[in-house]
Parts: C-alpha cells; sequence; structure tokens
C-alpha cells in the first residue's frame, strides 16, 4: 500500500515512544554502567573497561550454553510452526465448535510458567505422573525413564513441556491470520479448479505472512530468553546438559553476585538476539516485498 | 471423507492438550500425601480442601484479585497506545519509521532479568513499589511492542481508500477511527487483548520484584507453596487450575472478533 | 458459451424457512440466452450476489433447477460448470506473475504448456496486459488486477458465462470508463454469455443489451435499458431508473381522468380503460422529463408552486408541490422559470397507471 509521507504521524506514536523508552533505555544505562565496573559493594566501584566482555567472550560454558541454546530454539521453531499451521487449518470456523477450540487452544499459555514446570516435573515422574508411569510400562528404554535420569530424557522432556506450552501461540495467530482472508479467494479458487495443496500454497501460505513473521520472531526470542520453565523442571541439569543461556547468567549473577560480568554477559546476550532476530526480521520482510495487500 | 480425518486429528491434538492439565486437576482433588505416595488415574479420595482454602484465605485470593488488576490495567493501556501508533506505522512513511518498528521489538530481547535492579529502584524512587500502577507499567515494556505489531499487521489489510472515503464523506479523524475503522479489524483487537493480557498474567520477575504485600499477584503467592514439608503439590495444582479461568474467560469473550475475521465488502 | 436457464429458483438462507419474508430469492424463473449481455439491476440486499452464486454454483438453490444447455446442473460444483466469476475486488494470488495467474486455471487443468502459452498470450492481448506479463500481480493497480481475474476467467476457451458482481467498485472513477468499455469490446468480440450485477443504474443501462431489474428476491422486470425508461412494469422500475426517478401521485379514477386530491390529470382512453379493469390502489406515474412546466395556464393544465430548481448543467430539475404532492421535472437549460406558481401538463403518453405498484394491463 502507497503510505502518505507525513512527519505529524510522530505525534500518534509518541505515546508508545515515550513509555517504551522510559521502561528501557533507563535500565540499558544502568546495565551498561554495570558491564564497565567492577563493583566491589555500594559506591566502590572500579572502571575496567572492556574486561568483563574479554572475560564472558572466552568463558567455555559460555559456548557450551549458546549452543544448547541455538538447538533448542531451532528444535523450538522447526516443530512449534508448522504444527501451529496444522492446528489452525484444522480448526472449526465458526460455531460453538469453534469456540469450544479457541478456548481449549489458550488454556497452556494462561498457565503461570513455574506451574508449568513444576506440574510437568510431577507428570513425569515414574512412581506417580501419568507420563512417567505410562512410559516405563511401556518397558523399551534400559535406564527407566525420570527427566533428569539422562540428558536425553531431559531434553525430550523440555521439548514436550515446550511444544505443549507455546505451540497453541502459533496456532492462534495463524488462526486469526487464516479466518481474516476473504471467502472470495477460496471461491475463485474452487472456480480455477485449484487443489487443496494449491489454495494453501498460493492463497492461505502468503496471506499469514504477517501473523507468520509475528510467531516466528516471537518463538524465536521467547525461546533463546527462556528461564522458568526450564529451570522448574530440570535445574539446568542434569550436569550442564539442560542449562541454557538464561539459567547460566542467574547462576552467574545470583551465585558469585558479580554486578560486572553478569551485566556485560547480559548485554552480550541481548546483542545475540537482536542479531538473529533482524535476520530473521529481514528475511520475512523481504520475502513479503510486492506481496503486501489485495 | 477428509475432513473427517482433518477432524479426528484435531480432536488427538486436543486430547493430548488437556492431559496435563487433567493431571494438575487430579492432583488438586487430592491431599498431599495421597499425591506423594500413590498413583491414581483419578482422585480416589476427592478433597476440596486444597480450593477451600484459595478462596478462604485472603492471602490467596487477593493474589487473584492483584493480579486481575493489574492484568486489565495494562490490557486497556497497551492497547489505548498501541492503536494510534500502529495507526501511523500502516498509514504514514515519516522519519525513522522502519527503524522504530524494529526498536520496538528490540525491547522484548533482552533478557528480563536485566530490567530487575533498574526498575526497582526506578519505582523505589517514585514511592510507586508495591501498586498495581507500577506493575501494569512495567509489563508495557513488552506489551504495547507486541500490541503495535500484532494491530499493525491487521490495519495494513485494511485498503488505504477506506480511509479516504470517509475523509472525503467528512468524517473526524477520531470519530472515523472508532466507528469505522477499529470495527473493521475486530479480529486484529481480540488477538491482540488477549496476548498482552496473556503475557501480562503469567509474568512473574516484575511483579513478584515489584510487589511486597498490597498488590502482590498469584504468580508471586504460588512460589510461596515451598515451605518446610517441602511443596504442598495440592495446593499449587488447585491454584494451577484457578489461574486458568480468568485468561479462559478473555478468550471467550474475544472468540467472535478471532472467528469472524474481516470480509471485504461489507463496508 | 451456453443457454442458462433456471427454473423456479428459490432460495433461503434460514434451514426452515416459513414465510415469504425467509426467502432471499423468491421465484426466479429466467432464460439467460446464449451470448447475451445482462445486467442484474438492483439495490443492495434485493438479493442479486445469491441469483449469481446460484448460476455459478458457488450456492445451490434451496428449491429449482439450473440448466446449462438443457442439462442440470443444479448439484454440480462451479469447478464442474466452467462458469468465470470476477468479484467486488481483486482475486488474485499474489505470489504469482501476471503469466502464472492467468495460467493458473488451464495448469489446473491439465493443460498442455504449449496451449496454455498461446491462450494466456492470447488474452493478454485482448485485455492490454501483454508488458506485464512478467511482473509480479500483487504490484499492479486496481484496474489492472480486475482484468487479471476476469483473464482468468477468459483464458478457458470452454468457459459458459462470465459473472460480473459489481465489478467496478474498487476502481477510480477515471478509469471505469476505460473498463466498461472493454467489458463491451470482449462481449462483441467473443460472444460470451456476459451476466454483469450492479446497484448503479449507470453501468447496468450502458454495458447491458437486456436488464433485469430485481426488487426482494424477484425480478420484477426484463427488457432493454429503452423500454425499462418508457414502460415501467413495476413502481420500484420507474422509481430506480431515470435520474432523479419516476413521480408518483396516489390517485382515483373519474372516467377519463384521474384525480389526485380532487385535480383532474387527463388519461389517454387507452390507459383509463386498463384503470377501470384495475383492482387495487391506483397511483399516477409520470417521469420528469415527461412533465411539462408552463408559465401560465394551459389547456389540461393544473397549477403547482414552485419549490426550488437546481441547474445541472445541462439540464434543470424543478421541484414542485402539487397538492400537498412533491414532483420533480426535469427541464432543458433554456427553460427558465422565474415565478413561483406555474402550470403543469401530463401528456398522455408520459403519463402511467399504477394498481399495487404494478403498471396497469389488459
Amino acid at each position: 500500500m502507497e503510505k502518505w509521507e507525513n512527519n505529524r504521524a510522530w505525534f500518534l506514536v509518541l505515546p508508545v515512544f515515550v513509555i517504551v523508552a522510559f521502561s528501557a533505555i533507563i535500565p540499558l544505562m544502568t546495565v551498561v554502567n554495570y558491564s564497565i565496573q567492577d563493583i566491589f559493594g555500594p559506591g566502590n566501584a572500579v572502571f575496567v573497561g572492556m574486561e568483563w566482555f574479554k572475560e564472558m567472550l572466552t568463558d567455555k560454558r559460555l559456548h557450551d550454553a549458546l549452543g544448547r541454546q541455538f538447538i533448542f530454539s531451532g528444535l523450538v521453531l522447526l516443530i512449534e510452526i508448522p504444527l501451529g499451521i496444522l492446528i489452525a487449518l484444522a480448526m472449526p470456523k465458526k460455531g460453538w465448535k469453534a469456540s469450544a477450540s479457541l478456548v481449549t487452544l489458550a488454556i497452556p499459555l494462561l498457565i503461570p510458567w513455574n506451574v508449568i514446570g513444576t506440574i510437568w516435573i510431577i507428570f513425569t515422574r515414574p512412581d506417580i505422573g501419568l507420563f512417567g508411569v505410562g512410559i516405563n510400562s511401556l518397558d523399551l528404554l534400559d535406564v527407566p525413564f525420570d527427566h533428569t535420569a539422562r540428558p536425553s530424557y531431559a531434553w525430550v522432556t523440555l521439548m514436550a513441556m515446550e511444544v505443549w506450552h507455546w505451540t497453541p501461540l502459533v496456532a492462534l495467530l495463524c488462526y486469526a491470520g487464516l479466518r481474516a482472508i476473504p471467502e472470495a479467494y477460496y471461491q475463485a479458487a474452487r472456480i480455477d479448479g485449484a487443489s487443496s495443496w494449491a489454495v494453501f500454497r498460493y492463497i492461505q501460505l502468503p496471506k499469514m505472512r504477517g501473523v507468520l513473521t509475528i510467531a516466528v520472531l516471537l518463538r524465536w526470542m521467547d525461546s533463546f530468553l527462556i528461564y522458568a520453565e526450564p529451570f522448574a523442571l530440570t535445574g539446568g541439569g542434569p550436569g550442564n546438559s539442560t542449562t541454557f543461556l538464561s539459567i547460566y547468567l542467574v547462576k552467574l549473577a545470583t551465585g558469585q553476585f558479580d554486578l560486572g560480568p553478569a551485566a556485560a554477559f547480559s548485554l552480550i546476550y541481548f546483542l545475540i538476539v537482536l542479531l538473529f532476530s533482524f535476520i530473521f526480521y529481514q528475511a520475512l520482510l523481504n520475502v513479503g516485498k510486492g506481496e503486501k495487500s489485495v | 471423507m477428509k475432513i473427517q480425518k482433518r477432524s479426528l486429528a484435531l480432536l488427538f491434538y486436543f486430547i493430548v492438550l488437556i492431559v496435563p492439565i487433567y493431571w494438575m486437576l487430579n492432583m488438586s482433588l487430592r491431599d498431599n500425601a495421597d499425591i506423594m505416595l500413590s498413583f491414581s488415574l483419578y482422585p480416589t479420595d476427592i478433597t476440596f480442601k486444597n480450593y477451600i482454602k484459595v478462596f478462604t484465605d485472603p492471602t490467596w485470593y487477593s493474589g487473584y484479585i492483584n493480579a486481575m488488576i493489574y492484568v486489565s490495567m495494562n490490557t486497556v493501556m497497551s492497547l489505548a497506545f498501541a492503536l494510534p501508533a500502529a495507526y501511523a506505522f500502516s498509514r504514514f512513511r515519516f522519519l525513522g519509521d522502519g527503524q522504530m518498528f524494529f526498536w520496538l521489538l528490540t525491547n522484548r530481547m533482552a533478557p528480563p532479568a536485566v530490567f530487575l535492579l533498574p526498575y526497582f529502584q526506578l519505582y523505589s524512587t517514585v514511592n510507586l513499589i508495591d501498586t498495581h500502577i507500577a506493575v501494569a507499567l512495567a509489563h508495557c515494556l513488552f506489551n504495547v511492542p507486541l500490541a503495535v505489531w500484532i494491530l499493525e499487521g491487521f490495519m495494513s489489510g485494511i485498503p488505504k481508500e477506506i480511509d479516504e472515503t470517509a475523509f472525503i464523506d467528512g468524517y473526524s479523524f477520531p470519530r472515523f477511527f472508532l466507528t469505522l475503522f477499529i470495527p473493521l479489524i475486530r479480529a486484529g483487537v481480540g488477538v491482540t487483548a488477549f496476548f498482552c493480557f496473556m503475557f501480562s498474567w503469567v509474568e512473574l520477575l516484575f511483579a513478584r520484584t515489584l510487589t511486597v504485600t498490597e498488590a502482590k499477584p498469584i504468580v508471586a503467592t504460588m512460589t510461596r507453596t515451598i515451605s518446610a514439608t517441602g511443596l504442598d503439590w495440592g495446593l499449587l495444582a488447585a491454584n494451577g487450575i484457578l489461574t486458568i479461568v480468568p485468561g479462559a474467560l478473555v478468550i471467550w469473550f474475544v472468540r467472535n472478533h478471532l472467528a469472524k475475521g474481516f470480509a471485504l465488502g461489507r463496508v | 458459451m451456453a443457454r442458462i436457464d433456471m427454473q423456479e429458483i428459490a432460495h433461503s438462507y434460514v434451514a426452515q424457512p416459513e414465510q415469504e419474508s425467509d426467502y432471499a430469492l423468491k421465484r426466479i424463473h429466467n432464460t439467460w440466452d446464449d451470448g447475451g449481455a445482462y445486467a442484474l439491476l438492483g439495490p443492495s440486499g434485493c438479493g442479486k450476489t445469491t441469483l449469481l452464486n446460484v448460476i455459478s454454483g458457488l450456492l445451490t438453490p434451496s428449491k429449482g433447477r439450473v440448466l446449462y444447455d438443457g442439462q442440470d446442473v443444479t448439484d454440480l460444483p462451479p469447478e464442474k460448470r466452467n462458469i468465470a466469476q470476477v468479484f467486488q475486488f481483486p482475486v488474485l494470488y499474489d505470489t504469482m506473475s501476471v503469466f502464472d495467474n492467468l495460467a493458473f486455471p488451464l495448469r489446473n487443468r491439465r493443460v498442455a504448456p504449449d496451449e496454455v502459452k498461446r491462450r494466456v498470450l492470447e488474452v493478454a492481448e485482448i485485455l492490454d496486459l501483454t508488458p506485464f506479463l512478467k511482473k509480479k500481480a500483487a504490484g499492479l493497480a486496481a484496474d489492472a488486477k480486475q482484468k487479471i481475474s476476469l483473464g482468468r476467467g477468459l483464458v478457458r476457451s470452454d468457459v459458459a458465462a462470465i459473472l460480473f458482481d459489481e465489478p467496478l467498485t474498487v476502481i477510480d472513477p477515471q478509469l471505469k470508463w476505460d473498463l466498461r468499455r472493454k467489458l463491451k469490446e470482449i462481449h462483441e468480440q467473443l460472444k460470451l454469455t456476459m451476466i454483469y450485477v450492479t446497484h448503479d443504474q449507470v453501468e447496468a443501462l450502458t454495458f447491458a443489451e437486456q436488464v433485469l431489474v430485481m426488487y426482494e428476491g424477484e425480478l420484477v422486470q426484463i427488457g432493454t435499458p429503452q423500454e425499462l425508461f418508457e414502460n415501467p412494469q413495476h413502481k420500484f422500475v420507474g422509481y430506480f431508473i431515470g435520474s432523479p426517478g419516476m413521480n408518483f401521485l396516489p390517485c382515483t379514477l373519474d372516467g377519463n381522468m384521474a384525480r389526485v386530491d380532487g385535480v383532474g390529470i387527463p388519461l389517454d382512453d387507452k390507459m383509463a380503460a386498463m384503470g377501470q379493469k384495475a383492482r387495487g390502489r391506483l397511483e399516477l406515474g409520470i417521469r420528469p422529463m415527461g412533465l411539462e412546466v408552463h408559465a401560465e395556464t394551459v389547456a389540461g393544465g393544473v397549477p403547482a408552486r414552485v419549490y426550488t430548481m437546481e441547474d445541472q448543467g445541462s439540464f434543470k430539475i424543478l421541484t414542485v408541490k402539487l397538492a400537498g404532492h412533491t414532483l420533480r421535472a426535469r427541464l432543458p437549460e433554456d427553460h427558465s422559470v422565474t415565478q413561483t406558481d406555474v402550470w403543469l401538463r401530463f401528456p398522455p403518453h408520459w403519463t402511467k397507471l399504477f394498481a399495487d405498484d404494478r403498471l396497469v394491463s389488459e
């Protein structure tokens, strides 16, 4: 769509700018401030320049955590996005069934994250949890299932919990996007003799580009920053096998209470998320060049 | 036949979705000792004491009330700020628009832990600690960008010609925006309201850090189920079930906006 | 190209229709001749889109049958009927080029690539789209997009009819003219059956050979634009067609005169005779163009008071009050009226009698 050129549009954006700037810039300045100092106590700090950044960037444990994080977030996107699309396509369009589906779908999203972790602990326990008991009764594994018995078990449980928890977000966004497609497109496709795959590929998928961008970026960012759920479920273990970046950061910050390195770490963390989000964003924007609107 | 397969698959998915919830319900209706000692598919000794505790103990039910208050405040605020901004991004080209849009998103990219101490200091300074408005404002950090983002997408699906026609017909901007435009993006407003509600409702770190007692929400109170005797699983489960209710209501109310979507030609 | 028959079609959107008002289409019984250019004209909500969807197969009617060249297609879905439909807004496959958009219906039907190319180039030529073939369809202007929508219908050489549902709605006014002309050209060139739904009488009257006027789910009149103007069979046709619409005055019959609140207006003998036989509420109808306005008394003249006069450039609209009723007269631009009291004359051949909203007949 051809946009109107008018700098007075800034007035419409001003409230948003003010409130977000206020919430973001002040803390950011604080963090930058801490990241370049060695803080011994209140009012007792020494300027150390890039010292913490160097230390963090060469920290092996940070590299490991980063690697695990990429695998985790990658798996999240690979599973949740297609699954969410499929669910949205299968959902009823109207009537009581649509309402019931929407409410059911939303439920996992509404549970506080620490509760989710805790509930899945119980759920997967081999003695009192349905999932744990169920898997073990099948007698397929050499080591009995317990969510922290082995790194692979921990990962499986974590992924199951994560997919269970967040796929509905993708599905809801895609559903809203699908409902916004005018009926005439489907009618024209029928008249043109298009197969349902063609309808998906040429009508539904392109028109969902907007919501899919939001879904991909949100899931990327939130999974990369994830803390509460994996911490509640595995505490980062067994060993370090599920210690993702956020968990490592908190361990570092609360363990040694070293604000300096923690702040430097936070900034590096932020920049990584920023970089990849930017890449995704540009990629999705370019795919859509010339495709926006009717 | 094809439709049959689809609904069956969907039904299967919903069942898988519900199972952990059912398990939580199961636990909420049992005594702690019962939960830890025996595995059973359904509660054999049903007890409502976990729920009764929540409804009668003020430290518990006030958690729900507090949360409802600041979450509602935040949803309204986020929508109010985001709607005009989203319109601007959708309809206008102005200095720094692309950069500003992306900058908004970046506010969701920092690990939340980073903001805790600065926020605490900030809100202490202006004496807003332990107030609902503090949490509502703090949540705007991540909800407002999301709201702008989602709304802009929906708004861009509406041709500018509709705005132009309305202005030619003599509508003032507020009247056009409120009576014509917003109804057209109903689906988007519904989705946005739900997400703002949801992200604010489940958020723990800010809600816990910025409140003490007056505005303490249920998500924070629930972490107190850890006691000397270990986790009170039954109570935790009961609260887990109850926390679903407000959100389920919200999505019930916006379900029509989601399902109807936007239909050209009805303009 | 096909002849389309609608036999006793009625449709209701309500599951269990009880009374007449539950029906969106009350009784449609009509034949659309092969190769004709038809307009389906009526106000919003009169059922035109419903009827169009019944023809195309997007809707199965509650009652009645649809025949293409004598074959019953009522239960056939649209893709089996070989029709093309153009919607109110351009419906395109945004990710494809113009060429691929036009080729899409053919490729779905497994037409050989050479044939596909030939047909697409042919249709692109007719629609002046040839320079755009390689471009992405999404980037073009609304009128080009509508042409592509039309093109997807034209590529199929066996297309039975092309249905248009208010296709010029999103087109800029300057370009509407060009598109309308192009549609007429295509009709003359390809001799396809075209059915054009609209609420705009100018579009209908300029495009069609035959206009079908719809009102509240019924076809109230079918005829050439000329016939509809001169001989409206239904009050609605009189009111809807013409700018401004027909004047109507409630009246009673007194021999050869119609009496409007006591004032006598002469009728021609034939009209009066038919009026005598008619039953129901009588109304007198006259088109603004036919109503004569005189500065002094004339034979058969009726006094009236001028209310307003609007100068529309090439003609004037005079609003007068006659015995409590408002009438409009359309005067040529050089005819000036300066006084407030005038005399109206109702030329008998312009004056029609309506009983219960229908034109009196033999």
